[in-house]
């Protein structure tokens, strides 16, 4: 078929989904209006805010400067994959602790992107915290209650200096 | 009329002052919340805006033939499309000297800023609409215009609305005593020229507009990113022609507003329109782009100021003439006066001034209309007189805190009537200084200031009082002379069947939490548990007439008519309950959902009471029997004073020019507090915006009109690693007298801000002389002021 389409699998929380997409389609667009996963938010397709932050094997990424195409059998992970409302993942608690939210637009990019921090960065300090929170823009909270709530997280993975 | 006892408001409260975690956090957290872009509907098409590339140039032809060549395209529409199926929204004041501007779906005629909408594609996807935008011609003939306002305010200056006469769209005086009188004979003067840069809300979610008709009921649904849906059906019901049973519309989750999405924007029209044309579901997302560009936007005043003292530090006189930028058109609902007006109303601040004249004139030039952003007026005002304060006590030689401490309203002198004729409830202003100052230890951090500075470093200490009028009842509008009501607020609560509690609103929450905190007011005062409680809000529907949320008004307005509201269902359910339990109802006591007799041990669920009311038949006499359900409008007529005093100390790096803020604190009378953890939520993020008015964030039109800021790596927004942690002191001083003793709070932080952080730069490159006078103040203008201070010796 000659429709200038590509087929991709995308393995999207675990589940392999095929479709034909134009080579330019975004990967967030993707998720959200291909899959339906609109947890996944748009704030500026620059790459700048951070709102679109998915997970990409295992590292985050941000799904609006990600062609749906690269993705094609990778395995992406997004916030529908962390916690329901009923069973809320241990960063997403950490978030309602500490009221972390506001508005909720940033929060599903901020979460993905603490995922991988806790996974692979140091912690230890407010500024390697802050540092580590700078991708992701909050225009809410004033980033207070979400360092406390990264805070609680990385305390729980060892010492703080 | 007597005043009504809301004496048990205090007596037991228990869900009102606790950190009670946010109902909507479930659903936002996990990616299950909707906002109007996660709206689907089947055949839906999407919408696609070319907007002009001129600041003011005639329309001449649009050629859209090409669009039609792009599989995909469904049509393509100018104003021309859409004649006899849309009157203009028109945003009429009661002020003298004003010229309301209409606001269209799409640029008629003429274009008048970058970024006006003029030509919209409807596709099969944003993607294949996007693709056909480039197709379309659209041939201008450039007009003159004056994109500065000290051009633009001129008598010669090109006309943008030439309907009106002139770009000067609003004029106002607000005059007490003979203040020239005072300045002629006045110790001391000090004075300057302040200017708080044009500002873009930007909030995290750009505008989403979703429109979809119902060809059988033959009627309309917009559901908008807006914090006004009352507001909008109001206004989209006249100019679309539509009775409000056949408009409804609904601001789902909504990313955020802080004014940005608070007015109503052409683009509302526009997807209405199409949807009642194509009879199909048609939905607009603004990308960041067109948000920078077209989003209302906020300040943009000049200042020039001055301000009288005597030897002792009281000040005697205040006089300033403000030219305000409002770009090209006045919005509705607010009007070009919000924004201007308040920056004269407000000017005095907390201070005791006798003499005063404010002078505003809002002036139009080729620009995105400014609107409310958080604040309102207030930053600008509180940046130019906190500047003015600190000013006069470097000219006397006395400390900033004592002379604030000299000048606020004191506790005997409430209610103090301001100038421009604002009156000052009673409120914390002298005793949030005081906190401020105990907070960081005021005396040690001077002494920690001049043993920086003496190792070479520019370090300085910032403060700023200001007072804002929040809850504002049907005493006066929100915006001056604007014909909207925004003083009152309705709550309908009932209790179904099931004996669940559903408590529907005007308001329309897009950040602020408000569905935990109306249901902590509504648990506290019903009687039930707040899981039997659900708060509705953010729909056109609910209650026969809406605004939204704004204004800092919806913990007052809608807490009070929460309160009004439990209030009377209260009293209906102990009534039944009396009934079923053969008791007096005033020997009954509700809480938790339970009803208890004090008399006796008997007991009834607040279910039991809904089932026998409503499916039990016989159990309740039925001349007796009422339904469970109540609604009810609060007007607190006046408005309530929220103050507070910010502090902090800075540190200018003399290598970058960059600003490290060393720490902050916020003194502040919010009132009674439903909820702390929110409260401070609400400080944190307003003082974050004020940092970034304050150092970051500039919306820069070039001299050809264009807008420089393309992207959020233009138009630089606080990040984490920028902004210190905050200390909140919460001072409650005496309760304002509404229903409640809640106070507004959602603003403060970004009036307060700016000129903190102002002040403490000034007081940083003081030793330098320079003082700061135009906000944000970027390495590159530090770096400017310091050069040119040096080169002046």
């Amino acid at each position: 078929m000659n429709d200038g389409k590509t087929e991709i699998t995308v393995t999207v929380n675990g589940i392999n989904h095929t479709r034909r997409v134009e080579p330019r389609l975004l990967l967030s667009d993707f998720l959200r209006h291909e899959l339906g996963l609109t947890g996944t938010h748009v704030g500026c397709e620059h790459g700048v805010c951070g709102a679109c932050t998915i997970s990409l094997n295992g590292r985050s990424a941000r799904s609006c400067l990600t062609l749906a195409v690269m993705a094609d059998r990778q395995e992406v992970e997004t916030i529908e994959a962390q916690g329901t409302p009923d069973n809320l993942s241990r960063i997403q608690r950490a978030f309602q602790d500490h009221h972390g939210l506001q508005c909720g637009f940033c929060t599903p990019g901020m979460v993905m992107a603490i995922a991988d921090l806790l996974a692979h960065h140091p912690l230890e300090t407010d500024e390697q915290i802050r540092e580590g929170l700078s991708g992701n823009i909050c225009r809410c909270t004033g980033y207070v209650h979400i360092i406390e709530a990264v805070r609680e997280l990385a305390r729980e993975r060892g010492p703080l200096k | 009329m007597s005043k009504p006892d809301y004496s048990d408001v205090t007596m037991r409260p228990k869900m009102v002052g606790k950190r009670i975690k946010r109902t909507e956090d479930r659903r936002l957290l996990t990616g299950t919340g909707e906002y109007v872009d996660d709206v689907q509907a089947a055949g839906m098409l999407h919408v696609a805006i070319r907007r002009s590339d001129q600041p003011h140039a005639r329309i001449v032809s649009v050629d859209a033939a090409g669009a039609f060549d792009i599989p995909g395209v469904v049509g393509v529409f100018d104003i021309s499309d859409f004649e006899g199926e849309c009157q203009p929204a028109v945003p009429t004041s009661r002020m003298k000297d004003y010229y309301a501007t209409p606001t269209w779906p799409l640029a008629r005629g003429k274009v008048r800023y970058v970024g006006e909408p003029v030509v919209a594609v409807v596709a099969e996807s944003r993607y294949v609409a996007e693709d056909a935008l480039e197709h379309v011609l659209i041939e201008y003939e450039p007009l003159p215009f004056a994109i500065r306002q000290v051009d633009a305010v001129k008598d010669d200056a090109p006309l943008l609305h030439e309907e009106a006469g002139t770009n000067v769209i609003i004029r106002r005086t607000f005059e007490r005593a003979d203040v020239d009188e005072v300045f002629r004979t006045a110790p001391h003067t000090v004075g300057g020229t302040f200017r708080m840069t044009r500002k873009c809300a930007a909030p995290m979610e750009n505008r989403s507009y979703m429109a979809q008709w119902d060809k059988r009921r033959r009627s309309l649904t917009l559901y908008t990113s807006s914090n006004i849906p009352g507001v909008v059906r109001d206004v989209l019901s006249d100019c679309l022609g539509l009775s409000s049973h056949q408009l409804r519309v609904i601001a789902p989750d909504v990313g955020g507003s802080f004014g940005g999405k608070g007015s109503l924007y052409g683009e509302e029209m526009l997807v209405c329109l199409l949807a009642r044309k194509l009879e199909r579901p048609v939905k607009y997302v603004a990308d960041r782009l067109e948000d920078l560009a077209a989003l209302s936007q906020g300040f943009d005043e000049l200042i020039e100021a001055e301000l009288a003292l005597d030897d002792d530090g009281h000040f005697l006189g205040l006089r300033a003439d403000v030219i305000g930028d409002v770009g090209a058109f006045s919005i509705y609902p607010w009007t070009a006066a919000l924004e201007t007006v308040q920056v004269i109303s407000f000017l005095p601040g907390p201070y005791k001034i006798e003499a005063y004249r404010g002078r505003i004139r809002g002036v139009l030039t080729p620009k995105p209309p400014t609107g409310p952003y958080r604040g309102v007026g207030r930053p600008s005002s509180t940046f130019g007189m906190e500047r003015l304060v600190d000013m006069a006590a470097r000219k006397i030689g006395m400390d900033p805190a004592e002379i604030r401490r000299r000048n606020l309203v004191r506790d005997d002198e409430f209610p103090y009537r301001t100038a421009p004729g604002i009156i000052w409830d009673r409120s914390a202003f002298q005793e949030c200084l005081e906190g401020a100052c105990e907070a960081l230890d005021y005396p040690r951090l001077v002494e920690k200031r001049d043993a920086m500075r003496a190792e070479g470093r520019w370090v300085g200490i910032g403060m700023a009082s200001y007072a804002e009028l929040t809850g504002i009842g049907s005493r006066i509008s929100v915006a001056p002379g604007m014909p909207i009501n925004t003083g009152t607020e309705t709550a309908n609560i009932s209790i179904d069947a099931t004996g669940v509690v559903t408590a529907a609103f005007g308001v329309a929450s897009h950040g602020q939490g408000l569905e935990t905190t109306l249901a902590q007011v509504i648990s506290d005062q019903l009687g039930c548990s707040m899981e039997d409680v659900i708060v509705l809000h953010g729909d056109s529907s609910l209650v026969p007439m809406s605004t939204g949320t704004f204004a800092s008004r919806s913990a007052v307005l809608g807490g009070g008519a929460a309160t009004l509201a439990s209030h009377q269902l209260k009293a209906k359910v102990l009534k039944m309950a009396a009934i079923l339990m053969q008791a007096e109802p005033d020997e009954l006591e509700m809480d938790g959902s339970i009803i208890t007799a004090r008399s006796s041990n008997q007991s009834l669920t607040l279910k039991e009471v809904a089932k026998a009311v409503y499916n039990q038949m016989g159990r309740i006499p039925r001349d007796q029997r009422v339904d469970l359900v109540v609604q009810e409008t609060y007007d607190p007529y006046l408005g309530t004073a929220c103050s507070s005093t910010h502090m902090c100390m800075v540190e200018v790096d003399p290598g970058t020019y960059g600003v490290r803020i060393l720490n902050y604190v916020v003194s502040e009378d919010c009132g009674r507090i439903i909820n702390p953890m929110i409260v401070d939520g609400q400080v944190h993020g307003a003082v974050v915006q004020g940092i970034g008015a304050a150092l970051l964030e500039e919306v820069i039109h070039d001299d050809d009109g264009q807008s420089v800021a393309a992207s959020l790596a233009d138009y630089l927004l606080p990040v984490a690693t920028g902004v210190p942690d905050i200390d909140i002191v919460h001072i409650e001083a005496e309760l304002p007298n509404n229903v409640g003793g809640f106070r507004g709070m959602g603003e403060g932080g970004t009036i307060g801000a700016p000129a903190t952080i102002a002040n403490a730069i000034s007081d940083a490159l003081s030793p330098l002389g320079v003082g700061i006078d135009k906000l944000p103040a970027t390495p590159e203008r530090l770096f400017r002021l310091v050069e040119a201070a040096k080169a002046a010796g």
